[in-house]
């Protein structure tokens, strides 16, 4: 037997595939570095007290970014009053309830809500829904909060579903069979056994369900009216909007680049980029009692 | 709950049972309203799509504004990124998995890799066109390219195929490395030899979730690489394109008497297209579940 | 001849069992040497230190000296990928690798390199006849490996390590998945092959050993008890606790 063989394909594979593991890093740190070359110096042209006032109207001077936060909140809180309900429900059904061949219709049915784009969802809310809204509530206009509240519930609904099912999968199936052994339905099992079992994996789901709602673009864009205003009642739902995710969108085409509107704009990406991120690292954290792999050499 | 004695749990009983009918009926009915809407929208927009698709609609240029004529450049232009955007994530995005999976051990820099790539997909789509933007338009002077979207989408599309690739390497059993070893292989021969063709399925549901992902984004390419209207189709990766999911953005928003079939039909087209990669990615699962050996 | 010489041998894995304790050895070259104790006595650790399949264990610390025909097992600088060639192991589930018959008892001299499909014919063919498998399996080399019986698998595992023309073959617990035909057959292709290699064994039990081996080590929660020829500890072992083991007195 002779010493080790510096064996040259191995060692140039297993440096690719770390410098690959390592990309995700840099990838991150740069999307970091360009949101805050470009977006801190929009805080040298506006002062902060201009930032953090009421009035979004770029051609003229102001950059009040209030409403635009305001209106992602309200259009993201508007969703998970939707979806939260919706989505754990029916993953509790589907996990639950359903017959086997049931639920094997009504998972690739989620996922399929799941790859829709959220540019065709913008699409019927413009043709569908917000004109059924404009009808029935006799709106002056049927592009309002609500209606993008509507419909991001529709994409927060399928990320929801998709893992508190797996969650609810996830619970070994003797705690079931213990309490139904107790003479216990199995209605009361999946609320005093199943579900709570799952909780952390239902709201990590609820968590990356909101994550995503607060960074939709597109559907925002085309159906909450695009008025940068301050919800300042609950009248103000049913009221046209403006997210920060849409006022990117929708203005970045048009701004030269270097200009106080596009610092800002930037700035605005970097104030969504904390916002999600925070959503984000608290579902991680969640979740993080990962299992780890601790599957034994062989025996 | 446990010592509840057996002859009082008879009347609570009955009730609880009646209350469970009643809460079965109340989730079956919720979960109809979830996936009702979902199968009813499909079926109206080949209803209402359906009559606008034809060859031509398919294959030729838009003319009049957009109003009339076809998609093709928006069909082609969504085809070069789904390409451009594959050609840079699916062999970082395996790479990374494989390190993830095989190599790398439980350490700070791993959990910190973990952390990175919760974190991008967390970003939304929109922040990865200011980052787009920002360093492929005007850093790097690729300008609005397809090669300036195509490596946007792609860094959008990694954790989507890296935590897929990682779940399938993972579902591999340990054991089949340990033989292969002792029979002395190397690592990257246990991989390339026993591993992968054994993930290769899940490898592939991931990367067609990813790509159509990637193929009906429309955010990250707005500052990037779309284009409003282009009158000829792009000829090179610096060019900018036109895409399906921003043209129907296009037309049902900018384009002011837009013949309603014709938004339809867009509609159609792409939901064709993401139908199609979903029945592809669910075959491939279903037939490696089928023919999965252990 | 010592084939393999232990000394001071220690090892702990990294949740802090020390699971090898100062295990002193000589195996002899062409002779059955069963490993026999308890569970948990430390039995496949000790296998899978000789071919360093261990490496892919937790292990925190190891100490003192593993020779193989005078060379340092556990030399970090050692060729281990030649070890594991000359070292085979056998495993006590029958883990065929995802792959044909024929794919499963080539793939180790594949991965060293061997291309010449007729020098591969030949290997195979031969590993297979030493495992008496040949003659089941001639007609349909291309199936899968998994298509075959639980006992047709082992034999296919032994195959696989033999078709590298090891020095050494290590099987731990070989026939625990097996019924007693499948084990009887085994066990005569192990007596059979003893003339031509060394062989350590892990046996599924004490009268396998009896029936098989011609030295036996006894372990004991880590510990080498004792070590001598089968016919001595099966007639009169020196240790009580070999004694009690061996009269099925616990384990
Ligand atoms: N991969 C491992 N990691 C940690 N501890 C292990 C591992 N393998 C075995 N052990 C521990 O080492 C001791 C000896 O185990 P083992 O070598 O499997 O004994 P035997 O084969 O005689 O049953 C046991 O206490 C076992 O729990
Ligand atoms: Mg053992």
């Amino acid at each position: 037997m002779s010493a080790k063989k510096l064996n040259l394909s191995e060692v140039i594979i297993t440096k690719g595939v770390q410098i690959s593991g390592l990309s995700s890093i840099l990838f991150v740190l740069l999307i970091l570095f360009f949101l805050i070359s470009e977006g801190v110096p929009a805080l040298f042209d506006v002062p902060i007290s201009e930032l953090l006032s009421q009035r979004w109207y770029p051609i003229e001077g102001y950059y009040g970014i209030v409403p635009l936060i305001l209106g992602s909140l309200v259009v993201t809180l508007g969703a998970s009053i939707i979806a939260v309900p919706f989505g754990v429900l029916t993953a509790v059904f589907i996990a639950e309830i359903a017959p086997k061949w049931l639920a094997e219709i009504l998972k690739p049915l989620v996922e399929l809500l799941a790859g829709l784009p959220s540019v065709v969802l913008g699409f019927l809310g413009i043709l569908i829904v917000s004109p059924f809204l404009r009808d029935v509530l006799k709106l002056p206009t049927g592009l309002t909060a609500f209606t993008g509240s509507l419909l991001l519930g529709g994409i927060a609904i399928p990320t929801i579903v998709s893992i508190s099912e797996d969650a609810l999968k996830n619970v070994p199936v003797s705690y079931r069979h213990g309490s139904l052994a107790l003479g216990i339905t199995r209605w009361q099992t999946i609320w005093q056994v199943t579900v709570p079992a799952a909780r952390t994996g239902i709201l990590t789901a609820i968590m990356l369900g909101l994550g995503r709602t607060i960074g939709e673009t597109m559907t925002v864009m085309m159906v909450t009216g695009n008025a940068p205003v301050i919800p300042d009642s609950l009248r103000s739902l049913f009221l046209p909007i403006r997210t920060m995710t849409a006022t990117i969108a929708s203005e970045m085409g048009e701004v030269a680049s270097g200009s106080v509107h596009y610092h800002v704009l930037f700035f605005i990406g970097i104030v969504l980029f904390v916002f999600t991120m925070t959503v984000n690292i608290i579902a991680s954290k969640i979740s993080s009692r990962e299992i780890k792999r601790s599957e034994r050499i062989l025996s | 709950m446990s010592n509840i004695p057996a002859e009082q749990i008879n009347i609570p009983m009955k009730r609880q049972l009646i209350i469970e009918k009643f809460g079965f009926s109340v989730l079956t009915i919720l979960t109809i309203a979830t996936v009702l809407p979902i199968i009813t929208v499909v079926i109206y927009i080949i209803y209402l799509g359906a009559p606008a698709i034809s060859w031509e609609f398919l294959t030729a240029m838009p003319v009049d504004g957009m109003r009339a004529g076809g998609i093709w450049p928006a069909i082609v232009g969504t085809f070069y990124l789904t390409v451009g955007t594959a050609i840079f994530s699916v062999p970082l995005g395996i790479a990374t998995a494989i390190y993830l999976s095989e190599y790398a051990s439980d350490n700070r820099l791993t959990r910190n890799i973990r952390l990175a790539i919760i974190n991008l997909a967390g970003i939304p789509s929109v922040v990865y066109g200011l980052f787009g933007l920002g360093l492929f338009v005007i850093f790097l002077k690729f300008g609005t390219s397809i090669l300036s979207a195509s490596l946007t989408l792609s860094i959008m599309t990694l954790p989507v195929i890296i935590s897929t690739t990682e779940e399938a390497l993972h579902a591999v059993p340990q054991s089949f490395r340990v033989v292969s070893v002792s029979l002395g292989a190397t690592k990257w021969q246990t991989i390339r030899r026993i591993i992968l063709p054994q993930a290769v399925s899940g490898i592939l549901t991931g990367v067609v979730l990813g790509l159509e992902r990637a193929a009906g984004e429309t955010a990250p390419i707005l500052f990037t690489g779309a284009s409003f209207f282009l009158p000829r189709l792009p000829g090179s990766p610096m060019d900018a394109t036109m895409a399906l999911p921003y043209h129907l953005f296009v037309i049902s928003t900018q384009v002011p008497g837009m013949p309603i079939q014709i938004q339809y039909g867009t509609v159609l087209v792409l939901i064709v297209f993401v139908l199609i990669m979903n029945i592809i990615a669910t075959v491939i699962r279903s037939r490696a579940r089928a023919r999965r050996q252990w | 001849m010592d084939k393999i010489i232990v000394e001071h041998f220690s090892l702990t894995y990294s949740d802090g069992t020390e699971s090898l304790f100062d295990i002193n050895l000589r195996i002899p070259a062409n002779q059955i040497t069963a490993l026999i104790g308890p569970s948990g006595g430390g039995k496949s650790t000790f296998l899978r230190i000789l071919n360093r399949l261990n490496d892919l264990a937790d292990v925190k610390k190891v100490t003192g000296k593993v020779l193989i025909d005078n060379i340092d097992v556990l030399d970090p600088d050692l060729d281990v990928i030649e070890l594991r060639r000359k070292v085979g192991i056998v495993f006590s589930r029958p883990l065929p690798l995802p792959l044909s018959i024929f794919q499963n008892v080539a793939y180790g001299l594949e991965l060293a390199g061997e291309k010449n499909k007729s020098v591969l014919n030949d290997a195979v063919e031969r590993a297979l006849r030493l495992a008496e498998l040949w003659d089941e399996v001639n007609d349909r080399l291309h199936d899968p490996a998994n298509s075959l019986s639980g006992g047709q698998q082992q034999r296919l595992c032994l195959a696989r390590t033999l078709a590298l023309e090891p020095e050494i073959i290590l099987l731990d617990e070989p026939t625990s998945a097996l019924d007693p035909l499948a084990t009887a057959r085994i066990e005569n292709s192990l007596t059979e092959l003893k003339k031509q290699y060394t062989i350590v064994v892990a046996p599924h039990n004490t009268q396998q050993a009896a029936r098989i081996a011609d030295f036996v080590a006894f372990f004991l929660q880590g510990k080498l008890i004792e070590f001598s020829s089968a016919d001595k500890i099966f007639t009169k072992p020196v240790d009580q606790r070999t004694q009690d083991y061996i009269s099925g007195k616990f384990g």
